[in-house]
């Protein structure tokens, strides 16, 4: 009798386990992988030489059908008064930071997501609706995202914003790097419009190159770092400027991909679905070898 | 003694004046949830794109599952480790997990921007997603215990089917459908059962693991790898001070004596599995050099040092205590600590560790916040006194000849 309550038993949890493990791989196949491929772009944005026109902000609105007032109004050089971020109604934004001795030029930062090479978000999100594609933007499916909001936990740069006020479909809005746009050939929306070529478009590796060209043929106007060569991992967007990107409200990131740590711990915990299985199977023996010895004891 | 213990509904009048302050509570929780899904997340929290996890995340969330735990650590006490004694503690504990476990999911979908796409993790996978981990294994969890809860509802009911007027002809087919489930969850329960303490063991550790992708966002006396470790370890640790904790509340409320003997031999277990929680946590802090942030004295300092010395620390004394862990106030007190340590931690983590680079105002939760948080607790409360008197859960000293299970069935 023992025997067979310890046969149906073995026979119980095996099953378990080879269905938690075909759960498993399956779970493995769908995760979304980074897509790194060589001639993925990229846009080199030059802060010396962007004048702060908003032209870009303004394209990026018209592109992406939000509502925006005519292009005269972006004139107005007194929104600098504080530093804005993106948000859900405009997805780039242009702060400035003014001169620090009156021999030089205030600086202008343009704002949007970096589109990272190993992007926080598309790691984070529960349902897999970020992904990086292979020209290197990171976009966002609506028809899965469930509104959790982890991508805005997640996202070192704080871009991810989301339409609190809706109360039916609120969306996550962030730069998608024109992804319409760029897949007929055309440039992204600001790279487009802007006037002083500020914006480069173009593969990311010829960018990097272009970007140390700069900073060896003109030493003096650039500080020796490429912002986002290396930032966590690597991004899309690379930006060159004057000052310490620290004074510019950059935020200071290692090189480490952002998702590196918790998908070390997480496959880590879940390696094969081994450490779970291991540990029903060592519940299973304790409860067993507790219930014999109970009964041992009773017949004694 | 211990055999004259038998699970039985208590029969009390369900209206007091703590139960009409609850409700009140309750009501209040229920109209701000009607406005935030009729006006929107922005119209009831205080939520920002700086800041886009709230309390209904830090506390509904986390620290309702945390506080949960006592679901799997006494399930492994009592049916795993087979200590038959502490059964009469394991169906309290199971109810609240149960009852915890279903409002955690209740807060979710209330803090989803699109509640109606809650399934979507069903289908659509990532397996790199924390969050995604721990949504199935909540999920998953939430199901088994319902079906751990199961026999309790069978033992109520079978042979007792009494539905009223026209219904009357359902009786006997669901009567019957009740004593084939309680034959076939007779044999099968050991699977779920060991299954609820695995699930648990790791969606405890995952929720760790959620913040870890803040990286620089969090702060370092909370940043750490070794994070789900720290949960795991926390979650472990309340277990059993939530179980002594609602079983001294739940017998003072219903007039009962309460288990002293079994409540000290519990809270004797809680001391070690506290110190372990505690050398960790010193450990990790002494490693990773980050008492260098107690030095500045500020919120988020003391908030910590608040939740080690009073969450853990002082209990950990109490427990350590022979004297004090046989007195009734001994224990109450011990047990409040650690579960206010644990519930600290996962605000801490979750919210006062939070710190984007980014941010024009400061979060402090807005008042539907607070109010649908306490009402969800409120009705918690509610519930589980109803459950206690509809369902065989408490167990109080039958001063009859116990009569045997068939016999009371009338079969």
């Amino acid at each position: 009798m023992a025997n067979q309550s310890r046969r149906q038993f073995l026979k119980t949890t095996a099953l378990i386990g080879a269905g938690i493990t075909g759960i498993s791989s399956k779970n493995l196949k769908a995760a979304p992988k980074n897509i790194l491929d060589e001639n993925r772009m990229g846009v080199l944005v030059d802060t010396t030489v962007c004048i702060g026109c908003r032209k870009c902000e303004w394209a990026c609105k018209v592109a992406h059908n939000l509502p925006t007032p005519p292009i005269e109004a972006y004139d107005d050089r007194t929104v600098f008064k504080q530093m804005r971020r993106p948000d859900d109604k405009a997805l780039t934004v242009v702060n400035e930071y003014p001169p620090k001795s009156s021999d030089e030029f205030p600086v202008d930062v343009k704002v949007q997501c970096m589109h990272c090479d190993h992007p926080a978000c598309v790691s984070a999100c529960i349902v897999g609706a970020f992904s990086k594609e292979e020209n290197g933007s990171v976009i966002w499916d609506t028809n899965k995202c469930i509104g959790c909001r982890y991508c805005m936990v997640a996202c070192p740069f704080q871009i991810p914003a989301f339409e609190f006020g809706k109360a039916f479909h609120p969306e996550i809005r962030k730069c998608d790097f024109c992804f319409n746009r760029t897949k007929e050939g055309k440039l992204p929306a600001c790279v487009e419009i802007c006037p002083m070529e500020a914006l480069t478009y173009g593969k990311r590796e010829e960018l990097v190159k272009i970007a140390h060209e700069k900073i060896r043929l003109y030493p003096e106007r650039y500080v020796n770092h490429v912002y986002g060569e290396y930032e966590v991992g690597g991004t899309s967007w690379l930006y060159l400027a004057s000052r310490d990107f620290t004074e510019l409200q950059f935020p200071k990131l290692g090189r480490n991909p952002a998702p590196g740590v918790t998908e070390a711990i997480q496959h880590g915990i879940f390696a094969y679905f081994v450490p779970p299985i291991a540990l029903y199977a060592l519940l299973g023996g304790v409860m067993w070898i507790n219930k014999n010895r109970k009964k041992t004891s009773e017949t004694e | 003694m211990e055999n004259l213990m038998k699970p039985t509904p208590i029969s009390k009048k369900f209206f007091t004046p703590g139960v009409i302050v609850l409700s009140i509570f309750a009501f209040i929780g229920i109209v701000f949830v009607i406005l935030r899904l009729l006006f929107g997340l922005g119209a009831v929290t205080n939520l920002s794109n700086q800041y886009p996890w709230g309390i209904w995340i830090g506390i509904d969330v986390a620290a309702g599952v945390a506080l949960a735990a006592g679901g799997f650590t006494t399930a492994a006490l009592g049916h795993i480790m087979r200590k038959e004694e502490y059964h009469i503690l394991v169906r309290p504990a199971l109810l609240t997990a149960m009852l915890g476990y279903t409002f955690v999911a209740l807060s979710v979908a209330l803090d989803l921007g699109r509640y109606y796409y809650i399934w979507h993790p069903l289908i659509m996978w990532n397996g790199n997603s924390v969050l995604f981990e721990v949504g199935m294994c909540v999920m998953i969890y939430l199901f088994v215990l319902y079906i751990e809860f199961l026999p309790i509802v069978t033992e109520r009911f079978i042979g007792r089917v009494n539905f009223p007027g026209f219904l009357k002809v359902l009786n006997n087919p669901v009567d019957k459908l009740l004593r084939l489930l309680d034959r076939t969850l007779n044999k099968v329960m050991f699977i779920f059962i060991i299954a609820g303490v695995v699930l648990s063991c790791l969606h405890q550790s995952s929720l760790g693991t959620l913040m870890v992708i803040a990286g620089p966002k969090m702060h370092p006396l909370w940043q750490t790898p070794i994070l789900p470790l720290l949960f795991l370890l926390s979650a472990i640790s309340v277990g059993f001070p939530m179980v002594i904790f609602e079983s001294l509340i739940t017998s003072r409320s219903f007039g009962l004596k309460p288990e002293m003997n079994l409540l000290s031999n519990l809270g004797s277990m809680v001391a070690p599995m506290l110190g372990i929680y505690l050398s960790f946590k010193i450990g990790d802090m002494v490693i990773r050099k980050t008492f260098i942030y107690l030095n500045e004295i500020n919120t988020t300092s003391i908030l910590f040092a608040i939740e080690v010395v009073i969450g853990i620390v002082v209990p950990l004394r109490i427990f350590l205590s022979p004297k004090l862990t046989k007195t009734p106030f001994g224990l109450f007190i011990g047990s409040a600590l650690v579960i206010f340590g644990v519930l600290l931690n996962r605000i801490n983590n979750f919210i006062v560790a939070y710190n984007p680079p980014y941010k024009f105002t400061p979060y402090f939760p807005s008042i539907g916040e607070i109010g649908v948080t306490l009402g969800f607790i409120a009705l918690e409360v509610l519930l589980f006194r109803a459950f206690v008197m509809i369902f065989p859960i408490v167990s109080v000293p039958q001063y009859v000849t116990p009569q045997t299970k068939f016999t009371v069935r009338g079969a």
